[in-house]
């Protein structure tokens, strides 16, 4: 930093910029980043926030399919010996309920909000390979089409959504509907996957000048831990699921024990992604929490260093769990044991990150507006659905309760409590961001408390439920079980928690046009999203601005440094150095295009056509190659050019042919 | 109110090389990810290696050792080509890239040529056995790794060749280099695996 404020011209352009000026550049900075109009423009644009905001508005139309499919269950489970559902949909019903809130819902989601809010945060113009992020949502978006088409025509899945082997293998699972959910799971790999790429190299290379890693906010250091998970756990699942696949079509025995297959092997692959997959989902989670708690009790958040290395450990030791799932299976004891430590061992970080929060609560002074609330309802709901997981790191207790109702609370609790009561906080935190305007304080009142009562009525039950024997994955069970009031109570619950979620819709519809108008910062936060207007313009920032401190908002002082020097023109983005965010380079973004979308439309072509041939994947690859190398074919040349110093001295050392040709 | 200082950055370089650039990190990405599914490739061999008394089963042979290891042999002695093509990229020598770029994609396109005859002398097909299976998979994952350098190769080539010459098409040449190398190293850790296990361990 102190090198690059030596460059600082304190004179030259401080003051002369006057209102016009700024006017005028907006208009071209506007006319550089904005999206194209119409149709066209909607289909090729490349925009972090439109590509965010459609990833978080279909996300969020996945949550509701898969609520609405919940209900069809709790509806069918309300009394015993029911037949709302038959047993074949009921299968294809919590399949996809599963499928769509872990594949289709809770990970994008996570993704889609990192995606519009880190290059805000961490102060820069754009994410990382903007076209690719294009790509990323249209191949998850297509993926979802796919899956609820085949569902629509009955070919749903239907093997759960772990897919074990070997029901869901060629001899127990044939026709189509397990190939769907396996190709499904090749969709939203290659998305989280490429997705994860953007925000890593934004993180680590476009942050705003003076933002060291030691002042990165916290939920962007969750957003970089959830990241480099998904390198490691989903590469993993999209193995697994095209060795199924391979099984399925082409008679592979990677899970066949007649011919030395195993299936032990597919419940190892896919909980080393499944375990690793609730962090990458509760992870960022956290980060909201981190986020909100601050803002509401005024106050910097108690034992930064200490919450990044829990988020880090967290990441570390969510690798080290997968067998807990499994502990019916019948592994060795030895395993069994190391398993049970290791996931008591993770409950330290967590525990760790719970106390910080309490202590920033408890020093500071809280003012219990609605995302406020949510965090407080994450704390109650993640808290006793941890207390369950402890309890199920025991062999024993795990094996009594294991297929039960019970694991069903305990999972629910984690993930409704770890991941969408943050994810509503976070909803209602930067919805005056995305929009410009407050949702109703009323309305997110009593969203919270149909949702938070509404889902503990729901949920709870079935701990009680699981304890007297029911199982999972029934369609229905008989009235002498003895467990019909319970069941019909969680009913209740879901029908509440439902009535909770359509109160945030109303919400959201009524508040996007008639909400208070919100201003750059309705809640006085530090971080650098709030530094420019709500909603942003596409270029996020008139200037780009430099960081003095941690909570940057708070502490800086009114003459604090910006960036000047990018051309409005060319869509030039600053890069930094990884460690402490000094200004190194200028790297020119591309402009919007159509390839991403014809990419994802070619390579959804591949997959889809692949579940019937496995020649798809030959003649497939023409046209995706096709589009990868239309999107690649540079259109035209850089505006600047300006080789770096080491390329200078090696070419000094050349003779003078190369600059003639390039002349 | 006081105005803000400001700190000018229009006489930065527009582009750089190494971990300086944005395509190094999506290039590690990658490298990353796919070395992810080798290592999960490689324990899932020995994950079904335990499950069976045999290895390779009963009636089969081990891969025939010729062909993969003149594979082996051609793909270690790209790296130098490869290599200094990088080299020559990160110091803009435009005659240096196109000739060290062609001589490695005459290697990639001899390595890929021998690749049939590999496939061909593995001794087991994919649907015999979890062993026939889990090793065609193993080749099956190189030779996709193989054939999309080749291609990116190509492309790069071409461009080298019609322009526009700039600085950034040297640094994706510099990372195309880069990903060459990764598929060298993991190609040495299936041969051992594939080739060699069976007959050492």
């Amino acid at each position: 930093m102190s090198q690059s404020m030596s460059q600082t011209d304190q004179s030259a352009h401080a003051g002369k910029l006057t209102a016009a000026n700024e006017a005028i550049e907006r208009r071209v900075l506007e006319q550089t980043w904005g999206d194209k109009p119409g149709l066209w423009g909607a289909l090729t644009s490349i925009n972090h926030k439109t590509i965010g905001k459609r990833f978080i508005v279909t996300a969020f139309a996945f949550f509701i399919l898969g609520g609405i499919l919940s209900l069809l269950m709790r509806i069918q489970l309300a009394r015993p010996e029911n037949h709302f559902l038959g047993p074949d949909l009921y299968n294809q019903i919590f399949t996809m309920h599963g499928t769509t809130m872990m594949f289709l819902f809770a990970v994008p989601i996570m993704e889609a909000m990192a995606v519009y809010l880190v290059p805000l945060m961490v102060g820069t113009r754009s994410i990382a390979f903007p076209r690719l992020n294009a790509f990323g949502y249209w191949i998850y978006v297509f993926g979802g089409i796919m899956i609820y088409v085949a569902f629509v025509l009955n070919v749903g899945p239907d093997a759960g959504w772990f897919a074990y082997v070997p029901l869901a293998g060629p001899q127990y699972s044939p026709g189509k509907r397990v190939d769907f959910w396996a190709q499904l799971i090749t969709f939203t790999e290659v998305s989280a996957l490429v997705v994860a790429t953007e925000l890593i190299t934004t993180i680590f290379k476009l942050r705003a000048p003076g933002m060291s890693l030691n002042r990165i906010p916290l939920y962007v250091w969750s957003v970089l831990v959830m990241a480099f998970m998904v390198f490691f756990a989903m590469p993993t699942i999209a193995l697994a699921s095209t060795s199924l696949i391979l099984d399925r079509l082409v008679s592979t025995h990677f899970f066949n024990p007649a011919e030395g297959g195993d299936p032990i092997l597919w419940q190892h692959l896919f909980w080393f992604f499944g375990h690793p997959e609730v962090y990458i989902i509760f992870i960022p989670a956290t980060g909201f929490v981190s986020s909100i708690i601050p803002t509401f009790v005024r106050r910097p958040v108690f034992g930064y260093t200490a919450l990044v290395l829990s988020l880090i450990s967290t990441g570390f030791i969510g690798f080290g769990l997968w067998v807990h799932h499994m502990f019916a299976a019948g592994l060795p004891r030895m395993g069994e044991s190391f398993f049970t430590a290791a996931t008591m061992m993770v409950v330290i970080p967590s525990g760790i990150q719970i106390f910080c929060w309490i202590a920033t609560i408890w020093a500071g002074r809280p003012i219990f507006k609605t995302p406020f609330l949510f965090a407080l309802g994450f704390f109650f709901v993640f808290i006793l659905g941890g207390m369950t997981g402890v309890m199920q790191a025991s062999v024993p207790l795990d094996l009594q309760v294991h297929d039960t109702y019970f694991v069903v609370a305990h999972f629910h609790y984690v993930l409704i409590g770890g991941a969408v009561f943050p994810i509503f906080g976070a909803f209602y935190y930067w919805f005056p961001k995305f929009t410009g305007r407050m949702l109703s304080e009323a309305m997110g009142k009593l969203n919270f408390w149909l949702m938070f009562v509404g889902f503990n009525l729901a949920f709870f039950p079935m701990h009680y439920l699981g304890l007297k024997g029911m199982p999972r994955r029934v369609y229905t069970y008989p009235a002498l079980a003895g467990w019909a009031s319970l069941n019909l109570l969680a009913t209740a619950g879901g029908v509440l928690l439902a009535l909770g979620v359509l109160t945030f819709i109303v919400n959201v519809f009524v508040s996007r046009r008639r909400g208070a108008l919100a201003g750059d910062n309705p809640w006085n936060a530090a971080t650098l999203e709030w530094a420019t207007t709500s909603p942003p313009p596409s270029y996020n920032f008139f200037r780009l601005p430099t960081v003095a401190g941690r909570d940057t908002l708070w502490v800086q002082p009114e003459d604090q440094p910006v960036i000047v020097g990018l051309r409005t023109d060319v869509r030039q983005v600053l890069v930094t150095k990884m460690l402490d965010a000094e200004p190194d380079h200028i790297e020119e973004f591309p402009k919007p295009t159509i390839w991403p979308l014809l990419t994802a439309l070619a390579a959804t072509g591949l997959f889809i056509a692949s579940i019937f041939t496995p020649w798809a994947v030959v003649w497939g690859s023409i046209p995706v190659g096709i589009a990868l190398i239309g999107w690649f074919w540079p259109k035209e040349k850089q505006k600047d050019e300006r080789p770096p110093e080491e390329v200078k001295e090696n070419v000094a050392k050349q003779d003078d042919a190369y600059l003639e040709e390039v002349a | 109110m006081t105005e803000p200082q400001t700190i000018d950055v229009s006489k930065l370089p527009t582009y750089a090389f190494g971990h300086r650039a944005l395509t190094w990190w999506a290039t590690w990405s990658m490298i990353f990810m796919e070395g992810t599914m080798l290592a999960i490739l490689v324990v899932s061999y020995f994950f079904l290696r335990t499950a069976v008394p045999q290895w390779p089963p009963a009636h089969t042979d081990p891969p025939y050792l010729l062909w993969g290891t003149i594979n082996t042999a051609i793909i270690l002695v790209s790296f130098v080509p490869n290599h200094l093509a990088k080299k020559a990229a990160e110091s803009l020598d435009l005659r240096g890239v196109r000739l060290w770029m062609i001589v490695t994609l005459v290697f990639g396109f001899a390595f890929a040529a021998i690749r049939i005859l590999e496939f061909k002398a593995l001794n087991v097909r994919w649907d015999q056995n979890a062993y026939g299976s889990i090793v065609w998979f193993n080749m099956g994952f190189h030779t996709a790794h193989v054939l999309t350098d080749i291609a990116d190769t190509i492309v790069l080539i071409v461009l080298m060749y019609v322009g526009p010459i700039e600085g950034k098409r040297f640094v994706d040449v510099s990372e195309n280099s880069i990903y060459w190398n990764f598929v060298i190293v993991i190609w040495l850790l299936i041969y051992a695996v594939i080739y060699l296990g069976p007959r050492v361990l």
